[in-house]
């Protein structure tokens, strides 16, 4: 079959392109992505720049979207809040892939006791609704956007551990680690250079659909007061003013929530058409 | 079978490589279940036994170290009850700060704390509330029911309705129905549950007057009678039980969905099918018997979250349950109430996972010999 003179990845972008869903959700990625970068030149308005006199009003030619509680325009509160909730999306992300990684990796190549103690933590911290944890954690550090970042990343890396610590229990016993192990390289080096580089397709999937997620968390932090503090915008706390003013401004409560809509199904859509990508089935 | 994406314990992972030739519930035409199986082989009731006595065994080092990182934490941060205090008084001398720390035991080794704590746990006593010095048991008792009626609603509801739509979309796969719930799945997924609360307190509150939009009672309850109070009681929660159930369902139908077409593909499934049975009996006698077992484990691990998961939902209806408390304690660093709430939510966790544990490990055979 002609399928097999293309590289694994070139045939996975292959399915991926054809998956209408997953390139919708990729539109989206990319869209809120770009806005986001661009804001600082977009934005009609300084997002905090306050105007007494244009307090909550509806979307109008001079502010598409309208004002907020202190005159501040939404639709750029909204560009900037789009950078603050990628940024966290990703970092937060990037530190539980990262910490994911690294202990799913030990715990699967090595295996015994030193799986054991790992698992035993996964479970631990598995036990404990994120909800409560995120929440008792910000209680004792301040709300602020490091800790956020910090918090979601502590409380998300038990996905990539289980996966990697999968991938590594069965990709242990292949030839070319046995190989590897008999010409005498180091562990770290067989982990790293060996394993590692063909164990990571499901964490594309992970991460991705942990970006949706940590959007999610840190809107809902801010929206209760507990994540991005003002003045700093995030189209959560933009919610929890719109909630304050529900029955004047409906658009402070529309906005910004479509926009988390949006980005987060953007990239659930797209990490779940990787994920069918990626899948071995595709060979059939 | 796997259980994809499900946050929690998974019966030993990695048991793909212990499998025994057992047969497997459904595999029997009888549709007998495998505890008639198990009657004739004493030797497989020993090891179920055996199983649930060791995961007994293993929860008490968990929940050893969950009451040790709850403490180490709490006493850890800034802003204890004395310091508390003190911080509007700036002239208390010195020895009033080491009275108040000698009265809340501050000045005691890190373990005697831990140790008096732990008992005080034990049995039930979580101490004061610094915000207004209740008893923290109190608290939360009168605040308990609220939490699990609306919970315990929302969980029926999307249990009532994913279901159903699961067994659907996997029998009809890749129809207009099963398109049309996956881009809903999906949208449902995605959507932050409080902006949908404000969303509908905005359409239906606001704008059509059909459900009030906080608290759960109206403000001229007293002149009702009893049924009128529940009426108007249950017609606070609707939008709540409404808004919580929605973000289950999208997830649970599309779990339920993809474990129907996994045991569907599978080759007792097509035995049943070349025997003639009708394809009915092939569904909901066979592959549901299967595809429901996660079922069981979801129900495990919803328990913490009947107890407290509806942070979110109260604070934006403005209901006085746990899930606010729990808010408002963390906003004010009330810690005797926050640590009085999530200890016996982990421990709570901890129930649940074992329960689905025991339920999965009774249906599949494979798990207990690990």
């Amino acid at each position: 079959m002609m399928a097999n003179a293309e590289s694994f990845t070139s045939r996975t972008i292959h399915y991926l392109m054809k998956n209408k869903l997953a390139v919708t959700g990729g539109i989206l990625v990319l869209l809120v992505f770009v806005l986001s970068i661009l804001a600082p030149w977009i934005a009609p308005y300084n997002p905090a720049a306050i105007d007494i006199k244009n307090i909550l009003v509806g979307p109008s030619f001079s502010h598409i979207l309208g004002t907020d509680d202190l005159g501040r325009d939404v639709f750029s509160r909204m560009l900037w809040g789009g950078r603050i909730s990628l940024e966290v999306g990703f970092v937060a992300v990037g530190i539980a892939t990262v910490i994911g990684v690294i202990l799913g990796a030990i715990a699967g190549y090595y295996g015994g006791w030193v799986d054991s103690i790992i698992m035993r933590a996964v479970d631990i911290m598995l036990s404990i609704p994120t909800i409560f944890l995120v929440l008792a954690v910000i209680a004792i550090l301040e709300p602020s956007i490091i800790n956020i970042m910090i918090v979601i990343g502590l409380t998300g890396w038990m996905e990539p551990a289980r996966l990697i610590r999968a991938e590594f229990i069965s990709l242990k016993e292949r030839e070319f680690v046995i190989a590897a192990h008999a010409l005498g390289a180091m562990d770290v080096r067989i982990i790293l250079k060996h394993i590692l580089p063909n164990g990571l397709s499901p964490i594309l999937v992970s991460a991705t659909m942990g970006i949706g997620g940590a959007i999610l968390v840190e809107s809902a932090l801010s929206f209760l007061g507990l994540g991005v503090q003002p003045p700093t915008p995030s189209w959560g706390s933009l919610l929890s003013s719109g909630k304050d003013n529900i029955e004047i401004a409906w658009w402070l409560s529309a906005f910004p929530g479509l926009a988390i809509l949006v980005t987060v199904l953007g990239y659930n859509l797209l990490g779940e058409g990787i994920r069918d990508a990626l899948d071995p089935r595709q060979q059939e | 079978m796997s259980i994809k994406g499900v946050q929690g314990l998974q019966p030993q992972a990695g048991l793909e490589m212990h499998l025994m030739p057992f047969p497997r519930q459904g595999t029997f035409s009888t549709g007998k279940s495998l505890w008639h199986y198990t009657q004739g082989f004493g030797q497989k009731r020993h090891l179920m036994f055996v199983y649930i006595v060791k995961r007994t065994l293993l929860m008490i080092p968990i929940l050893l170290g969950i009451t040790v990182l709850s403490f180490g934490v709490m006493r850890l941060a800034p802003g204890g009850p004395a310091e508390a205090q003190m911080e509007f008084s700036a002239k208390a001398s010195a020895e009033a700060r080491e009275r108040l720390r000698k009265l809340y035991g501050a000045d005691q080794p890190f373990y005697k704390q831990y140790a008096t704590w732990l008992k005080k746990f034990m049995t039930l006593d979580f101490g004061e509330a610094f915000a207004d010095g209740r008893k923290v048991k109190d608290k939360i008792i009168e605040r308990l029911p609220i939490t699990l009626t609306i919970n315990i609603l929302s969980l029926g509801l999307v249990l009532l309705i994913a279901i159903p739509i699961g067994i659907m979309s996997a029998t009809r796969q890749y129809s207009l129905l099963d398109r049309f719930t996956t881009i809903f799945v999906f949208i449902g997924f995605s959507t932050p549950s409080f902006w949908l609360a404000l969303l509908l307190i905005y359409l239906l509150g606001v704008q059509w007057g059909v459900v009030p939009i906080s608290g759960i009672h109206s403000l001229d309850v007293t002149g009702l009678t009893v049924w009128g109070r529940v009426m108007d009681e249950a017609n606070h929660l609707v939008l709540p039980v409404f808004v919580s159930a929605v973000g289950g369902l999208a997830g649970f139908s599309r779990y339920m969905r993809n474990n129907m077409l996994e045991v569907m593909r599978q080759d007792y499934i097509r035995t049943a099918r070349a025997k003639g049975l009708p394809e009915r009996t092939v569904i909901y006698k066979h592959a549901l018997r299967n595809a429901l077992m996660p079922v069981i484990t979801i129900l495990g691990l919803s328990l913490p979250g009947i107890i407290g998961g509806s942070v979110i939902m109260e604070t934006v209806f403005g209901i006085p349950g746990m899930g606010q408390l729990l808010y408002q304690a963390v906003f004010s660093r009330d810690y005797n109430v926050a640590m009085g709430i999530l200890v016996p939510a982990a421990f709570l966790t901890l129930l649940g996972n074992f329960f689905a544990d025991i339920a999965y490990a009774f249906t599949d055979p494979r798990v207990r010999l690990k």
